[in-house]
């Protein structure tokens, strides 16, 4: 399998800074620097990912998950480390790109799902707008040819296509995930994040949703990185598993592993409270 | 015996530490055992001697404590499971060894020919194929055919064991691990898996397994590896 991310020594700090954020900060600690009061919401986070495999990040409530992704996907700009993509034998350097290099990266080669539809999508236009919004920024400008395309979406992420016309305000929030997928899929991007996508929905339409995302990954060799504080969904959908707490990596493996055999006092704590 | 072995381990070690009861759990200590080609090497001792340990350990589903567990690749190369990277193993967990636990996790709402299947749709085999062996095996380990398209997940006991162990006889990985795969089957049931077992022998196939009947013992082992309850020191040998 060829590598398709790298990231080393990512850190994400909100606020001014000073010398002590790092070294008075971390998992036996708070994530606030008590020099400075800024957040070290993540700090010396490395990995890397595969195609087609499916990392899972856990963690708690402030670990710094999101933050991960986010940076990755230029939602937030990383205050220091490295992460190169490949793609089609180019390696880009993710923090060093500039905007219209990021925007066409986002747009066309990375999928996001966040956990609140209306960060992924615009509930002013239909459920097809918005994939055919997607297609248009990817450069297609073809009426029929993206009209057929996000029916086929919704088709494969199990919306009605004769809803296509409806604004996402109509769909309940299951709904609402699959169009965030449809619409994160338009451009069969090699690498997509999920950000909590099941969090919060009923779990008949979690379970389906979950089926869905392993489809998608048997299907089209999709690799992904999935965010969630649910161990179930991490023991179905990852193949290796990270764990943070206050901003840093404590643990990191295969995910039985991390659920049969965990190392580290915080892990087995979470283990243990899950059973 | 000349053929080389596919698996050694050395010195194997295996213990817990539980930090919140502040406690270090001895399981397996100091295994040294080979499994070969064609052949199955049988693991017994009492309870809690740790020999699920040792096959967690090999799949990495346990982190080794200490020792070396040297396999020999298909493309000749001699890896150590016990330091490989995470990658490698899941490479190898793809296309060369295969796991029955003693509780497998299903994936739910998943069709019990598709979870027999799995594996093999994950080594790329063409998915009409793959069911077709899938269900060749669960015929030959005579699970009901009305149950066949059905989730394991409320099968009795005995059903999803044959589930299981269908599952990691029909991907005919290079290393077979088995963990009490008879443990909840009648008598004649058992018997179809001795012969599935002899059957992957044949193939060529490597296996290590854990049993609890010493007469399987003797139908199917060609080396025994003891080990003996807590921390004390084990011997190999021939039957
Ligand atoms: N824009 C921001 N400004 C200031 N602090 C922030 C900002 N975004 C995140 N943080 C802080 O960074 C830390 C990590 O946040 P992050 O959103 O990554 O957590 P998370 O692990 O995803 O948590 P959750 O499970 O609640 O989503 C938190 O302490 C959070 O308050
Ligand atoms: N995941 C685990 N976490 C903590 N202790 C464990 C775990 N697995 C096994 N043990 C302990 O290790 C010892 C050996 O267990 P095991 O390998 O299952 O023995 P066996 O298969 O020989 O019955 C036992 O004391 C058991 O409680
Ligand atoms: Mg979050
Ligand atoms: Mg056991
Ligand atoms: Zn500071």
């Amino acid at each position: 399998m060829k590598k398709i991310l790298e990231v080393n020594s990512f850190s994400k700090v909100y606020g001014s800074g000073c010398d002590c954020c790092f070294a008075e900060t971390g998992p036996e600690r708070t994530n606030i620097c008590p020099g400075c009061g800024s957040v070290v919401a993540a700090h010396d986070v490395s990995f890397s990912l595969h195609q087609g495999e499916i990392l899972g990040i856990m963690g708690e409530s402030g670990s710094g998950k999101s933050t991960v992704v986010k940076s990755l996907f230029f939602d937030e700009p990383a205050s220091w480390g490295q992460a190169s993509f490949y793609d089609n034998g180019s390696r880009y350097d993710l923090f060093e790109l500039n905007r219209a290099q990021q925007r066409q990266l986002r747009s066309q080669r990375f999928g996001m799902v966040y956990q609140n539809p209306h960060l992924g999508l615009n509930f002013a236009i239909s459920a097809g707008g918005n994939i055919a919004e997607r297609l248009l920024v990817a450069g297609d400008s073809h009426y029929q040819r993206i009209r057929s395309r996000a029916q086929d979406l919704l088709q494969r992420t199990e919306v009605l296509p004769e809803r296509m016309d409806e604004i996402p305000r109509n769909f309940s929030g299951g709904m609402q995930q699959r169009v965030q997928i449809a619409k994160a899929l338009a451009t069969d991007p090699p690498l997509l994040f999920l950000d909590e996508v099941t969090t919060g929905l009923d779990l008949s339409v979690q379970a389906a949703i979950l089926d869905l995302i392993l489809e998608i990954q048997h299907e089209l060799q999709t690799a992904m990185i999935v965010v969630t504080h649910d161990l179930g969904v991490i023991r179905l959908l990852a193949d290796r598993t990270l764990v943070m707490k206050y901003g840093r990596i404590i643990e990191a493996g295969l995910t039985d592993q991390i659920l049969e055999d965990p190392q580290h006092a915080y892990t087995q704590r979470l283990v243990a409270s899950a059973l | 015996m000349t053929v080389a072995p596919i698996l050694r381990l050395e010195n194997f070690c295996k213990n817990f530490a539980l930090h919140e009861q502040d406690k270090v759990i001895p399981s397996s200590a100091q295994v040294n055992l080979s499994v070969y080609p064609g052949r199955l090497t049988a693991l017994i001792g009492p309870t809690g001697s740790g020999k699920s340990s040792v096959l967690n350990g090999i799949y990495r589903t346990y982190l080794t404590s200490s020792g070396r567990i040297l396999y020999r690749c298909a493309a000749g190369e001699e890896i150590d499971l016990a330091r490989a990277d995470d990658h490698d193993i899941l490479a190898l967990r793809r296309s060369e060894i295969g796991f029955v636990t003693q509780f497998l996790h299903f994936l739910p709402r998943q069709k019990t020919e598709d979870v027999v299947a799995q594996p093999l749709y994950q080594q790329g085999v063409d998915k009409e194929e793959a069911r077709a062996r899938a269900r060749a095996t669960l015929e030959a380990l005579n699970l009901p055919r009305r149950l066949w398209s059905l989730s394991p997940t409320t099968f009795s006991g005995g059903e999803k064991q044959r589930v299981n162990l269908a599952r990691g006889l029909t991907a005919r990985p290079r290393l077979l691990l088995l963990d009490e795969p008879t443990a909840s089957l009648d008598p004649r049931t058992c018997q179809r898996v001795v012969a599935q077992i002899k059957s992957l022998k044949k193939a060529n196939i490597a296996m290590l397994a854990i049993f609890h009947q010493m007469d399987l013992v003797k139908q199917l082992a060609d080396e025994v590896v003891e080990l003996s309850p807590a921390a004390e020191g084990v011997m190999g040998g021939q039957p």
